[in-house]
């Protein structure tokens, strides 16, 4: 219900920050609400590729899974989902790097004055997967990335980490330390971005995700915590089971 | 066979319109005025000191306020379940208010529900219960009101839908619902009792959102306050029942919260929080405590629902959703924090028959209101996005049967339902 | 074409603490006030409710409540002889955006400056000679002291139900409390918060080794809380999203749980979000401002005439803003002149990772708060003997450790490759036993003739303004000092039991990629001397009279805590100037 004096809008025009369309307006009189407000995330849907063709997918899942190899206890970056984070970031804003400053002039400074970049990340893995492809195919007798031997694919990823392994056309330390940090980001994120498929990272360390009351908790020291790991769209108890 | 309903039918029919017309045409249900009573207002200040209160107790500014008009210029829709009725302006302007209506007129609209023009007020307006005030309490509030500026706002006139339309029907209602007479004290009862009745069933008018109705939209007067599905809310039971009413709240706890809007256990939202902004935060402590007594008066009902065992599906899967969602304000042990997250676990909201109110705050999120007294006003942040209708239903579930509360499960469909039903809703 | 919006009292450019603060204060007065935000107005239930706060990838890995670099940003050197590159995403600081400003997406860490802080200058010169102090080291007196604050200290504490425990009261050293803090009047409003096992188990390695450890003084309530404004606040649960994320359950202190709910109630106060102010607009003869000119969301540009103007929009932002209205002398390096830029100070921070036996040690990181803490401070200030380690300053040291969420919490040992096997299996082993603070050290950063803001040349922003431009390095004594308080701090983990640790000194250059807190200061310096100081002790312009500079803009050096309570009280005991002395007679305060 709305009383007495309200939130009133001033300007029509939109203006485009952080994803989220806002408007100028002035608050007086009560704080304001709306219902059903605020901006919840949207949950990733499974499906094909948005961002990445087959081959580029297939070359990330292959990293991602020499990055987070599977083990017996927790599955790989491949199984977890870390592609699939990648491909729908690389879809949205951060694909784009809406929201930074991309202005010119693009000067190559000293590290400490951080990226200097015109492309953002979703040209970076364009150029990066394609330069890789080219090396692996020229290295390894035709073979993409994602068809080496375990312990090839270990070698190219160490070479571009040191920089011992040179990619024409692209700078292959940078698009590894890029791919290096989103397929690690995406194995730890909320499953909701696409990764952490069943929060297994999050089994795998004993982190218990997003919840908000710890006050029962803070007093028991050196007592492990035993309840499972809840996602923002919840955990498998949240639904009664059919009797 | 046929023929013998059709002539029942026929007859019927005729009677009804038999009555209607003897009752319009002869029976005057105006109150014989004193014709010494000369026009409210001019110099007695303390006459309009008390008209002030009153209108606010009858919480005129509710209904006769209107988007982007002054104070009591009307147009604001009143939502009644026949349609939308504009509230009129009731400032002193001559064309577009009452500045024309003589006091004996404004007395007839007020505690009789006619208009100047003759033309029956529709329930909207809450005469029935505005009847209870005298004859002396209603010429306070005209002189209140003719201290008003005159404010120039047009109010289109109502058209409610088919055979709403008809003021004419009024009558019919009128003679099953309305019992004309000012109220008269009980002298086995206190006098905070009395004084207490006097506000509930007079200007307060809460039996207008708290007592069940019939079709007609007239009171259930054997179901007196015990509440009643009101613009996608349910306003709650506020007898003394133990389990939905007022039976866990102390005077002082009904008195907080009809004076701040906030108590340890509840905080008003939707229509209360109006309420309370415009009406009983600015009553005296005296009032509200014999409002508070009144209503305790009321006995609730001894019908008794069995609290669901722990081990149901629904207890286990909304205590895995309390305990990860909810917990965060509403604390493990349904708590809260007095005065600002509500305490589930002692809220008779939560365990009303009807759950509509508790389902639509979860689902859209809730403001509560601010006063002077507690201007935190915090909110409740929406979770229909975040739970399914089965999801939902468990917790509502789960916090109706927790904590020593007992009350009827909630299925996905009552979530379906809600759902559909709030989705054209603004407010 | 610009529209004259009518007349106002007062406008606040910036409704974060300070603008808030002012807000409320000059209202109480009965003044007609106008804030203008530049960024959006937020609330917990609709913009950080506890159903998506916890969302590590959204708010810390993507910044989604700071500004944007694109709406506006800075440029960077360390040197003079360098040129400035554009900041293109945000890396050592988080600048605030948004109505709360940085108070929403604070720790709520809420600490008292030391009283020898406000008279760094003179206490040091006096203790060990001008000739110890580095020759280009620019650091001044407050022109305030401790003794001039503590009451509005007191106030902004209990305004925020500050949970706490006192260690000096009214002279009185109190076990348990810090015994090097200044003395205060009263207790905290709220008892110290309950301490997770790292925290208490670090204090007791404190303890062994002759130290006296405290709780970290916490804007995260110990429990239910009423404050002297009416608004409620509610106990902290220890959920681990506190700093980059705004509370959700009503428990941290910010001008939305503390002030915002009885301001916007006042029929004297209107707030415009959204609105980016580009100008204070000053007269002909310079001396009086008129108001200020913003722009909306659609470009149209506004005009609020004014007679009293309150800058409150973040340290870099009053400076730039300050630049491009023309108010004030630019500070030139090289003459040594001017004072619009001068004394531009950050943080000197570093950590030490502790790994535990995971079989006898688990720390649950993910119970905590942000302003959680056991901290000494024995290394902070002139607390100790300076003489024999060639350096000034430092800084309170502690177990801080905020947070458990996963993405940035993957500590390995050193050696451990950085992916792989034996990276996912070191992930997996020591997540629950290791003691990772964050912002370990937390030291001093002093003033240089070096260090400084200006305009950029070249690099432009959104509306075509330059760029603020920043000439930031480390200096020697930032970096000795550094290293001795590290090592401190190591000591203290290895007392602990921790069978690994891993330091992390801070090293130089200064980094524009790695992460040092928020608590940039300086640029717009409050000081006794009109030649080197932007505004008098009350905040107020030497050049403006009728304009106010809030914030850590003020500071002519930042001392080895965090900022938000020294800049608050600051904001009080300038309110208070205005409320008794400057209504009643509108001119210069402060008569040099």
């Amino acid at each position: 219900m709305n009383f007495g004096r309200r939130a009133l809008l001033l300007s029509t025009a939109l203006f485009i920050g952080s994803g989220v369309m806002v408007r100028a307006g002035t608050v007086a009189g009560q704080l304001p609400w709306r219902p059903g407000a605020g901006s919840p995330p949207e949950p990733v849907l499974p499906g094909s590729w948005v961002f990445f063709t087959d081959s580029e997918g297939a070359a990330i899942e292959a990293l991602a899974d020499r990055i987070i190899p599977p083990d017996s206890d927790t599955p790989g970056g491949k199984e977890a989902g870390s592609a699939i984070f990648i491909d729908r970031q690389l879809a949205g804003p951060y694909g784009r790097q809406e929201g930074l400053y991309v202005r010119p002039p693009f000067l190559k400074g000293v590290k400490e004055q951080g990226p200097q970049d015109e492309g953002g990340p979703a040209q970076q893995y364009r150029v990066g997967l394609a330069a890789l492809d080219r090396h692996c195919r020229a290295s390894y007798g035709g073979k993409a990335f994602a068809e080496l031997a375990d312990a090839d694919k270990d070698a190219t990823l160490a070479g571009l980490e040191s920089a011992t392994v040179k990619l024409d056309g692209a700078d292959g330390k940078a698009f590894f330390e890029l791919a290096l940090k989103d397929v690690q980001q995406g194995f730890f994120a909320d499953p909701i971005y696409g990764g952490n498929r069943d929060m297994v990272a999050w089994r795998m360390i004993g982190y218990p995700g997003a919840r908000y009351d710890y006050r029962d908790w803070i007093g028991r020291h050196n007592e492990r915590f035993p309840l499972p790991p809840v996602s923002i769209t919840g955990r498998s108890d949240w639904t009664p089971r059919k009797s | 066979m046929f023929k013998r309903l059709a002539a029942l039918i026929v007859t019927f029919v005729v009677l009804a319109l038999v009555v209607c017309v003897a009752y319009f045409v002869w029976f005057d249900r105006t109150i014989p005025m004193d014709p010494s009573i000369v026009r409210a207002g001019g110099q007695d200040f303390a006459g309009i000191e008390r008209g002030r209160y009153l209108t606010t107790a009858a919480d005129c500014d509710a209904c006769h306020n209107g988007p982007g008009t002054s104070p009591f210029a009307g147009g604001r829709s009143v939502e009644t379940p026949f349609g939308i009725i504009l509230a009129p302006n009731i400032t002193p302007d001559r064309e577009t208010g009452i500045g024309a209506w003589s006091d004996v007129d404004f007395d007839r609209a007020v505690r009789q529900g006619r208009r100047r023009d003759g033309s029956l007020l529709y329930p909207a307006m809450p005469f029935a219960y505005y009847a209870k005030m005298s004859r002396d309490d209603v010429r306070a509030i005209r002189a209140y009101l003719n201290t008003l500026a005159p404010a120039r706002n047009k109010v289109a006139p109502n058209q409610l839908p088919f055979p709403f339309s008809i003021r004419a029907s009024m009558n019919v209602w009128d003679a099953l619902y309305f019992a004309p007479g000012a109220f008269r004290s009980d002298g086995a009862q206190s006098p905070a009792w009395n004084r207490g009745a006097y506000l509930v069933e007079g200007p307060g008018h809460c039996g207008a959102c708290h007592t069940p109705k019939t079709l007609l939209g007239g009171d259930e007067t054997s179901q007196a306050f015990q509440g009643y599905a009101i613009q996608g809310w349910f306003a709650p039971d506020i007898t003394n029942d133990e389990r939905r009413g007022l039976g866990g709240w102390s005077v002082e706890d009904i008195v907080a919260y009809l004076k701040t809007g906030h108590n340890r256990i509840a905080a008003a939202t939707g229509p209360m929080a109006e309420e309370v902004a415009l009406s009983s935060s600015r009553m005296t402590d005296t009032d509200l405590g014999a409002i508070a007594t009144y209503l305790k008066a009321q006995p609730g009902r001894t019908d008794v629902v069995a609290t669901l065992p722990s081990s149901d599906q629904a207890m286990t899967s909304g205590g895995a959703i309390y305990r990860d969602v909810c917990s965060g304000c509403h604390a493990i042990d349904g708590k809260g924090v007095p005065n600002l997250f509500p305490a589930l676990a002692d809220s008779s909201s939560v365990r009303s028959d009807d759950p509509a109110s508790l389902i639509r705050v979860i689902l859209r999120g809730a403001r509560s209101v601010a006063t002077s007294a507690e201007p935190t006003a915090p909110a409740m942040p929406a979770f229909g996005w975040q739970l399914n209708d089965e999801q939902l239903a468990a917790v509502v579930t789960y916090i109706r049967n927790s904590w020593g509360s007992s009350a009827p499960t909630v299925s996905p469909d009552d979530v379906r339902k809600t759902r559909a039903a709030l989705a054209w809703r603004s407010d | 074409m610009t529209r004259k919006l009518p007349h106002k009292d007062v406008v606040i450019i910036g409704l974060g603490w300070t603008g808030s603060i002012m807000a409320n204060e000059l209202t109480d007065e009965g003044l007609d006030v106008v804030a203008i935000e530049r960024g959006p107005w937020r609330d917990a239930a609709t913009d950080f409710p506890p159903n998506y706060d916890q969302d590590e990838l959204r708010y810390r890995i993507r910044h989604e409540l700071f500004l944007r670099p694109d709406h506006t940003t800075f440029t960077f050197r360390n040197k003079m002889s360098q040129t400035a590159l554009p900041i293109r995403t945000w890396g050592a600081f988080m600048p605030p955006n948004g109505v709360g400003g940085g108070g929403v997406h604070w720790n709520a860490e809420t600490w008292r400056f030391l009283p020898i802080d406000f008279v760094l200058k003179t206490h040091l010169t006096e203790r060990y000679g001008a000739g110890f102090l580095p020759p280009d080291m620019t650091i001044q007196d407050y022109g305030v002291t401790y003794d001039d604050l503590e009451p509005h200290y007191d106030r902004f504490e209990y305004l925020c139900g500050t949970s706490g425990l006192a260690g000096n009261l009214n002279g009185q050293i109190q076990p348990g409390g810090n015994p090097f803090e200044g003395p205060r009047s009263r207790p905290y409003p709220n008892p110290p918060q309950a301490q997770p096992f790292s925290h208490t188990l670090f204090a007791k390695a404190a303890r062994e080794l002759g130290y006296k450890p405290f709780p970290q003084p916490s804007g995260n309530m110990s429990q239910a809380y009423k404050n002297p404004l009416g608004v409620r606040l509610g106990p902290c649960t220890y959920c681990g999203f506190c700093e980059w994320f705004g509370c959700g359950n009503n428990s941290k202190a910010s001008p939305q749980t503390t002030i915002l709910p009885v301001l916007v109630r006042k029929s004297n106060f209107l707030a415009r979000d959204n609105c980016e102010v580009t100008r204070i607009n000053i007269d002909r003869s310079g001396k009086r401002a008129t108001g200020v000119t913003f722009v909306d969301t659609s470009g149209e540009e506004w005009e609020q005439p004014a007679d009293l103007v309150i800058l409150s929009a973040y340290t870099v932002f009053n400076v730039q803003l300050l630049l491009l209205s023309g108010i004030g002398k630019p500070y030139d390096p090289i003459a040594n002149e001017g004072v619009i830029g001068r004394n531009f100070t950050h943080q000197t921070i570093s950590d030490v990772t502790g790994f535990f036996d995971k079989a006898k040690f688990n720390f649950n990181p993910f119970i905590a708060s942000g302003a959680i803490g056991m901290c000494i401070d024995e290394f902070n200030g002139d607390n100790f003997d300076h003489g024999p380690h060639g350096f000034v300053g430092g800084g309170y040291m502690g177990q801080v450790q905020t947070n458990g969420r996963p993405i940035e919490t993957t500590p390995v040992p050193l050696g451990t490759p950085r992916w792989g096997a034996a990276w996912k299996a070191a992930v997996r082993d020591n997540y629950l036993s290791t003691v990772k603070p964050g912002t370990g050290v937390h030291g001093s950063f002093y003033s240089y003739r070096d260090v400084y803001l200006d305009l950029d040349p070249s690099y432009k922003d959104r509306l075509g303004r330059p760029l603020l431009r920043m000439t930031i390095d480390f200096h020697e004594n930032e970096l000795k000092q550094n290293a001795f308080l590290t090592d401190r701090f190591d000591e203290i983990i290895k007392a602990m039991g921790a069978k690994e640790t891993l330091k992390e000194y801070r090293k130089g250059p200064y980094d524009i990629t790695k992460y040092q807190t928020t608590h940039l200061c300086g640029g717009a310096i409050m000081g006794a001397d009109p030649s080197t100081s932007a505004i008098n002790r009350y905040l107020q312009s030497w050049d403006v009279s009728n304009l106010f500079v809030m914030g850590a803009s003020g500071f002519p050096q930042n001392a080895g805590y965090n900022p938000t309570g020294t800049l608050a009280a600051l904001a009080y005991w300038s309110a208070d100037a205005i409320r008794s002395q400057y209504l009643k007679n509108p001119g210069p305060l402060v008569h040099v």
